[in-house]
């Protein structure tokens, strides 16, 4: 039974004009329990909208999902969400926005702050609890964030370009620390990216989305590179390069019409 | 500049007001009569607080000041919370309350004073006339501009409608309500005073309004003066209040003032 199942979605946004605008278009996308997907594509292609269909934050035109057999209704609560932009509440300290979910949904306070205090030390935050975001530096605040949506134990993980906004070295660092914590229980991911080399590097899957408006996946590439990886070593790998100018071909043609539709559109 | 140094400078540039003052009296350049004269004010004020006698009058200004400045504020945060996250009701009431904003308010003292008394009720009323709406028009703007994605990633962690009130919405609230606030202490002290000016008994509006009364310019003065120390005083402690509940916002509170 897949973890997530995003059947035949289509999303139609209307403009201000009255005019329907196709982000995608009978778009087909299965996450197997375990399994860490990732959805490749060029920019505007309606990655972030699928993602949003999934989480049950939006409700497709047409189309379904159903999230470990059952059809989805509302808020996605097996899911967790990590956001691309800044999405921790800035009046909590870190440990306070760890802690946030648990509280929500009841947790004794002891258990809740226990828990919390847990997840800080586990992405490598210990001690820096009372801080509010602003003053933590870009990687730490999508540390708290990551802890905060682990902390309510979400059986499915979507993320939205969750590194996009780091640097090149705290990125690769965060990818690895990711990873690690992913390896332990496995819980099913959807994680959407621009970043071909993110994808191959995290994934067991790479779906490419083929370019908007109207998009769906046009390509699935199983990436069967051994498992526990280093995200900075294994780009080094032949098998890393090969999959690599496969997976581009198909996706290099799309960023192509994509660029196309961008400069040819009023 | 560092604190101490601005804070002799701001002290200099009022004596320096003060002497000019003097001086333009003292040579006859300015009328006595009319302008008043800064030592005689000065001695007012210090007889008034010698002998006490301007309390009972202060602390009904401050009552209805306070009074004013409190209510007003719950009631716009609660309308502009309201009005913000309700549509329906926001495009029902909105000529209403433009239209209640743009009313001179002033004139409204005589009829308060009608329906409620002379005593500290209708200065009261008048003030959150005043306070209401810069508070309620702020709250109602920012409720707007609250990030999308904090609200998507409240509901994600399984916030409830009433849940992302009181943990997203009210505390982004806050923070437009201490941006008004400077403004709304003035305008809180505008209504007792013009309230107690056009009707009362007591307070320091009363005063004034009875100095006018004999010419006595240097009572009118003394009043505006005391009047203008506490509203710097009220300032003060919102500005203490903001640095305390506003921790968390970048750059600090203390930096920005309204």
């Amino acid at each position: 039974m897949a973890a997530l199942r995003l059947d035949r979605i289509t999303c139609r946004f209307t403009g201000r004009d009255g005019d329907g605008h196709v982000a995608v278009r009978d778009a087909t996308v299965v996450v197997e329990e375990g399994e860490f997907v990732s959805l490749v594509g060029p920019t505007g292609c309606g990655k972030s909208t699928l993602l949003n269909v999934a989480a049950g934050l939006r409700a497709p035109t047409e189309g379904g999902v159903s999230v470990f057999g059952e059809p989805l209704r509302g808020r996605n609560a097996a899911a967790g969400y990590l956001f691309q932009g800044e999405a921790l509440l800035p009046w909590r300290s870190a440990f306070d926005n760890v802690r946030f979910g648990l509280q929500l949904r009841g947790d004794p306070p002891e258990e809740a702050a226990a828990a919390a205090r847990d997840w800080l030390r586990r992405v490598g935050l210990e001690g820096q609890g009372s801080k509010y975001p602003h003053e933590l530096s870009g990687g730490m605040r999508k540390r708290v964030a990551l802890a905060q949506t682990l902390a309510v134990g979400p059986r499915i993980l979507l993320m939205d370009e969750p590194f996009s906004a780091l640097d090149v070295q705290t990125r690769t660092l965060m990818e690895n620390e990711l990873l690690s914590l992913w390896q332990r229980d496995r819980k099913s991911v959807l994680f959407v990216t621009h970043d071909l080399e993110e994808a191959i590097a995290l994934s067991d899957r790479v779906v490419v989305l083929g370019a908007g408006p109207g998009s769906r996946p046009v390509g699935e590439f199983r990436i069967d590179l051994p498992r526990p990886r280093d995200v900075a070593e294994i780009r080094l790998e032949p098998r890393f390069v090969e999959l690599h100018r496969d997976i581009w071909a198909t996706l290099k043609a799309e960023v192509m019409r994509a660029h196309a539709v961008d400069t040819v559109a009023p | 500049m560092s604190r101490p140094v601005l804070a002799v400078a701001q002290a200099g540039l009022l004596g320096g007001l003060f002497l000019l003052w003097h001086v333009l009296v003292r040579t006859e350049v300015l009328p006595a009569f009319f302008f008043g004269e800064p030592l005689v004010v000065l001695e007012r004020v210090r007889d008034w607080f010698v002998s006490g006698s301007i309390w009972p009058h202060l602390g009904v200004t401050l009552l209805e000041t306070v009074l004013a400045f409190v209510i007003g504020t719950v009631a716009g945060l609660i309308f502009g919370l309201w009005l913000g996250l309700s549509d329906g009701a926001a495009r029902l009431l909105d000529p209403y309350i433009k239209g209640l904003n743009a009313m001179p308010r002033v004139i409204l003292a005589p009829i308060f004073a009608v329906w409620f008394g002379l005593g500290v009720l209708s200065k009261v009323l008048l003030g959150v006339t005043l306070v209401f709406f810069i508070v309620f028009f702020s709250v109602f703007h920012g409720v707007r501009e609250v990030s999308p994605a904090v609200l998507d990633n409240a509901r994600m962690l399984g916030a409830s409608r009433r849940q992302l009130l009181r943990h997203v919405y009210l505390p982004s609230a806050t923070a437009w309500v201490f941006a008004s606030l400077h403004s709304a202490v003035g305008m809180a002290f505008v209504g007792a005073v013009v309230g107690e000016y056009l009707g009362s008994a007591r307070g320091v509006g009363y005063l004034i309004l009875q100095a006018e009364g004999v010419f006595d310019i240097n009572t009118v003065f003394a009043g505006v003066l005391v009047l203008t120390a506490f509203a710097l005083l009220l300032d003060r402690l919102v500005t203490l209040a903001e640095r305390r509940l506003l921790r968390w916002r970048p750059g600090g509170p203390g930096g920005r003032t309204g």
